[in-house]
């Protein structure tokens, strides 16, 4: 249904707001597909790309290069009404639910702007739209949190309504960009249970945004973990989970302190050093400065291509779904050849 | 969205509130009791004005502050007094003679600054002859004149040298109330008469007389050199100075805020054009093109409002408000409004322009002064709406009839007074709506 190919968003830096200075290479060459009724989780630290990614599949960015399909529209070339039609197919939730709220509408406004601007011209029609979704969002009693304003609500109802909203349309794909991230953790379970109810119940294809690893059990099939604009590991959950490969990868399973990964404590560093630039991105591969396991001449000079890993238990190939750009990798499938023969 | 019980914390915002509310009532009464056409007629020094206004007068309050006990205008007319005070006897077949006795009390403490009877006559050929008869309260009687009225006739015993002989004074306003037992020029208190004798020498002619003894005080403000009364024009001058205020203040920040919203909201070249055009805009000489448009084309103060309004459309609000629309643009519910499908129209209109009223409508209220003020300015300039009744034109009369020199502190005081309550009322009022929409200000 969605497939994100060769994607690049690059923003433009000025000098003293006149001069050119290069760009930030915040997406920078991105692939992947993703089937309707799906679950996909993307990870990766923050500065990483995950928002740019997510706002140029919202086509609030334009692609500086690559296609994103949406089925079968080309999702870069979109304007006017068929730009909002396409909108109105996917819904977008944030990470900031209060900022995402327009402070001086009342919840039935908030709710009802999306109506109002997709042409849902009968008011009744639009009344009982918002009942349906705020029932379904456990937003109740619904009378009285109608006419309250963003700040009456605590952050777990400001979630549930940034929810409803961008449910009331009925999209086939719902972006979340960080959904929990600033909510306590008393209601962070919740609020992704309700999700991963909604995902079921309408079939929807969701993209789910973490920097934290621990969460993305709660939902996703599908998993690919960025960095640096690129994505450098795509698996099903539960074989990223077990089977980490990408250096990176590692590092983070490590630092979100999963108890389901396997391979937590063999990797006990949390690598050194800061993101690169995404201005002037290291040469090779992006991850090469900080990963301990970094072959020099090879992975600091040649960008390593994604490829399918072989699996630590029994040598074969995770259902060919599980990839990863790390040159060590493709030392690994050497030695395994030099094994067997 | 602003609870009463949120302004009561600001006592300061109460004085405010009830300075406006005050100017409201000020104007209201004024538009209620005088209507807009006698306003401006009164403006204009009609008739009636020149007949019974004094001139220079000051306002009655100043009585309460001296012990000279300022006479007011005292009017007496033929016309209507009681029957008994009028007697017709005839005198020969063809001869009338009608007496008009009119007395009035005198309880002041200094001269009537100007006296002038009016006399008007009805007749086919021959006028009548009226001789006038002052008898002060000692009873002493005056000869004061003697008049052949050809229809409307003005006469001024001042001005009449026979009259003058009679009297041991400068003037017959000193004169007919001169006290003889007193060394210092005191007028003697106690009842006038003023006896009117006149031949009448045909059937159906007749005469009648007013006499006006114009104040030295005059009304709660006084009057001009031109015999208006100043409250006509402080009363009227309210809900002008009030709309020429408010229209300019609220129009030029709604401009300035749509622009700013436009300019930041588009970007790019939008953008620039709409800054080089402030750029430009902030630069141009206002006054002095003010003054052109005041003097070439009209002095209406509506078209000044409306020049006031072009000139300020592109003003320094653009930059200020730009400056707040920039940070909004960047929040989260703006771009989840573009991600369900609002076009740029609506995200101006209903998602950046309300963001920002809380800061902007304080500002509003503060601006307005500022505007009273421009008119004010300009008809200090000589631009001052020609026929409309203003505070500014008050001032300019004042200034330009060296009141202050003179002595009519009043006369450029009252409107001051007015124009200061403006900026107070307001700028209270501004200052405590900020402090409650946009709290966080209160700890800088
Ligand atoms: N509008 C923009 N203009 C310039 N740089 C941007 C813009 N938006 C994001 N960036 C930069 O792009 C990089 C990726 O940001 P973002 O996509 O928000 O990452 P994430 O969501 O993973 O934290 C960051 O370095 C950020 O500073
Ligand atoms: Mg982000």
């Amino acid at each position: 249904m969605l497939k994100v190919d060769d994607l690049h968003v690059w923003y433009e830096l000025k000098r003293f707001g006149l001069g050119h200075a290069g760009y930030v290479r915040a997406v920078d060459g991105v692939s992947f597909e993703l089937n309707a009724g799906e679950a996909m989780a993307c990870v990766g630290e923050s500065g990483c790309g995950k928002s740019s990614l997510m706002k140029t599949i919202l086509r609030l960015n334009k692609p500086t290069k690559g296609t994103i399909d949406f089925k079968g529209i080309n999702v870069g070339e979109l304007d006017g009404l068929d730009l909002r039609d396409y909108r109105s197919k996917v819904g977008f939730i944030q990470q900031d639910p209060f900022g995402a709220l327009a402070p001086f509408m009342t919840i039935q406004q908030i709710l009802e702007e999306p109506l109002i601007i997709n042409g849902f011209t009968n008011a009744a029609e639009r009344q009982s739209k918002i009942e349906t979704i705020m029932e379904e969002v456990k937003l109740t009693p619904v009378e009285e949190i109608l006419p309250k304003f963003p700040h009456m609500l605590s952050g777990g109802q400001q979630q549930r309504v940034v929810i409803a909203r961008a449910m009331i349309l009925e999209p086939d794909l719902l972006v979340a960009d960080e959904p929990v991230s600033m909510l306590d953790a008393s209601v962070r379970v919740e609020i992704l249970k309700l999700l991963r109810n909604l995902q079921e119940k309408h079939n929807l294809a969701v993209i789910y945004i973490t920097h934290d690893l621990s969460t993305v059990r709660y939902f996703s099939e599908y998993i690919f973990v960025m960095y640096a604009g690129q994505i450098v590991e795509f698996a099903p959950i539960k074989s990223l989970l077990e089977n980490p490969t990408h250096p990176y990868t590692q590092a983070l399973l490590e630092a979100s302190g999963d108890p389901d990964a396997k391979n937590a404590l063999e990797y006990k560093e949390i690598p050194p050093g800061e993101p690169p630039s995404l201005v002037n991105p290291p040469s090779g591969c992006r991850f090469h400065p900080r990963c301990k396991f970094a072959i020099k001449g090879k992975c600091d000079v040649d960008m390593p291509k994604p490829m399918p890993v072989v699996d630590g238990s029994n040598m074969a190939i995770t259902g060919n779904k599980h990839v990863a750009a790390c040159w060590l990798v493709e030392e690994e499938w050497k030695e395994r050849a030099g094994l067997t023969n | 969205m602003i609870r009463w019980s949120e302004i009561r914390q600001y006592p300061s915002a109460i004085v405010g509130l009830a300075i406006i509310f005050g100017f409201i009532l000020l104007a209201l009464y004024a538009v209620i009791t005088i209507p807009y056409s006698e306003a401006l007629e009164r403006w204009r020094g009609g008739e009636a004005v020149v007949e019974n206004n004094p001139r220079n007068a000051r306002p009655t309050w100043v009585n309460w502050f001296n012990q000279e006990n300022l006479p007011p205008t005292l009017i007496l007319d033929s016309r209507e007094l009681p029957e008994t005070a009028i007697s017709y006897t005839t005198i020969s077949d063809d001869i009338e003679e009608k007496v008009i006795t009119m007395s009035f009390d005198y309880e002041y403490a200094s001269f009537v600054p100007e006296l002038t009877f009016f006399i008007e006559a009805d007749f086919i050929e021959k006028q009548p002859f009226v001789e006038i008869f002052w008898v002060t309260p000692n009873g002493e009687e005056i000869r004061a004149g003697e008049v052949t009225p050809g229809g409307q006739e003005i006469y001024r015993p001042t001005q009449d040298d026979r009259v003058m002989r009679r009297v041991e004074a400068n003037s017959a306003e000193v004169g007919f109330f001169l006290d003889p037992s007193l060394a210092e020029p005191t007028p003697q208190k106690g009842t006038y008469q003023v006896r009117l004798v006149g031949l009448i020498f045909e059937e159906e002619s007749d005469f009648e007389a007013k006499l006006v003894m114009y104040g030295a005080v005059h009304g709660i403000a006084g009057t001009d050199h031109l015999r208006r009364d100043i409250s006509v024009a402080l009363l009227w001058g309210t809900p002008i100075a009030m709309a020429f205020g408010l229209v300019a203040a609220l129009v030029i920040t709604a401009a300035n805020m749509i622009i700013a919203a436009t300019s930041v909201w588009y970007g790019g070249w939008v953008d620039s054009a709409i800054q080089r055009v402030t750029d430009v805009n902030l630069i141009l000489p206002g006054l002095p093109l003010l003054i052109l448009i005041g003097t070439l084309y009209s002095r209406s103060i509506w078209v000044i409002l409306g020049m006031v309004i072009a000139l300020n459309i592109f003003g320094g609000g653009v930059k200020t408000y730009r400056s707040i629309f920039l940070q909004t643009r960047e929040l989260p519910y703006i771009e989840a409004a573009q991600a369900y499908g609002a076009g740029s129209r609506r995200i101006i209109f209903r998602y950046l322009i309300p963001r920002v009223i809380p800061l902007v409508i304080p500002a509003l209220v503060t601006s307005v002064p500022a505007f009273v003020f421009t008119e004010a300015t300009l008809a200090l300039l000589g631009l001052g709406d020609p026929v409309l009744p203003t505070w500014g034109k008050v001032i300019e009369n004042a200034r330009s009839q060296g009141a202050l020199f003179n002595g009519y502190y009043y006369w450029m005081l009252e409107p001051a007074v007015l124009m200061m309550l403006v900026g107070v009322g307001f700028s209270l009022v501004g200052f405590a709506l900020d402090r409650i929409f946009n709290p966080k200000l209160r700890e800088i």
